[in-house]
């Protein structure tokens, strides 16, 4: 199905969110993206790693978070997944500065972050079984 | 992230560098407010020529300061945020409250 593609889980902690962008940037740069293509996946991966972690985990440091990233001409499809406690409500998930955590601080931007980042994003959740973040990005040849 | 600071009159300015995500957020959130309570400043303004990544933790990060400083009657701007961490600041709409200089003189010299 893909032309390439790698799978790595992680434990739930917030000093691999660096190694998971770092991680999927370096299997993504293989299709020669910009700068700012690559600079947006990393952020992108970055939102729905963090919450994995955060929401998804509640903090805990002994989830495992599994990324997917798979490589179609010069497409990319990233798949961010864990076995946390699931979005209650994903539309309101999906507004801009909602968040169910205000006491961290929390800016509530982190799906519109990853919708103006990459071409698509789709969610999947089920409450007590996990949540699946599946992204699209097509980057432009030159 | 690192954080250094410095002084210029009754202004603070705060030298961010490295990454500003969720992991790097907790220590550097606490660390500003340390920093500004012991300067004892209102004046505050964020230099981003160094952050090389930021995604919307640290937009919380800017807020919660902004929270912080404005109920003390206090200022908050940033200076010299450029690449995508300009664009994730764009997202946020934050330039639409928090002020935003291309030069840290501009900065010093107008809060």
């Amino acid at each position: 199905m893909y032309d390439n593609m790698m799978k790595i889980e992680f434990l739930s902690k917030s000093q691999n969110e660096s190694f998971a962008r770092v991680a999927v940037a370096a299997f993504a740069s293989q299709l020669d993206p910009t700068v700012e293509e690559i600079s947006d996946v990393k952020t992108a991966v970055s939102e729905a790693v963090t919450n994995a972690i955060i929401h998804g985990y509640g903090e805990k440091e002994d989830g495992i978070v599994v990324i997917e990233v798979g490589l179609n001409k010069n497409q990319i499809e990233i798949t961010v997944k864990d076995e946390g406690c699931g979005i209650d409500d994903i539309n309101r998930a999906r507004e801009p500065l909602y968040t169910s955590r205000p006491d961290l601080e929390r800016s509530g931007m982190g799906f519109t972050v990853m919708e103006s980042f990459m071409d698509s994003v789709e969610i999947e959740s089920n409450q007590n079984v996990g949540t699946r973040i599946h992204m699209k990005k097509i980057f432009s040849s030159l | 992230m690192y954080l250094d600071f410095e002084t210029s009159g009754d202004k603070l300015i705060l030298v961010l560098s490295g990454e500003l995500d969720h992991h790097s957020a907790e220590e550097v959130r606490n660390k500003i407010d340390d920093i500004i309570n012991r300067v004892g400043t209102n004046k505050v303004i964020m230099d981003f020529a160094n952050v090389t990544f930021m995604d919307s933790s640290g937009i919380g990060v800017i807020i919660g300061r902004y929270k912080k400083l404005t109920m003390k009657n206090g200022t908050l701007c940033i200076t010299r945020v450029k690449g995508s961490v300009e664009r994730v600041f764009e997202l946020s709409g934050l330039f639409k409250i928090i002020k935003v200089y291309k030069t840290l003189e501009e900065a010093v010299n107008i809060i």
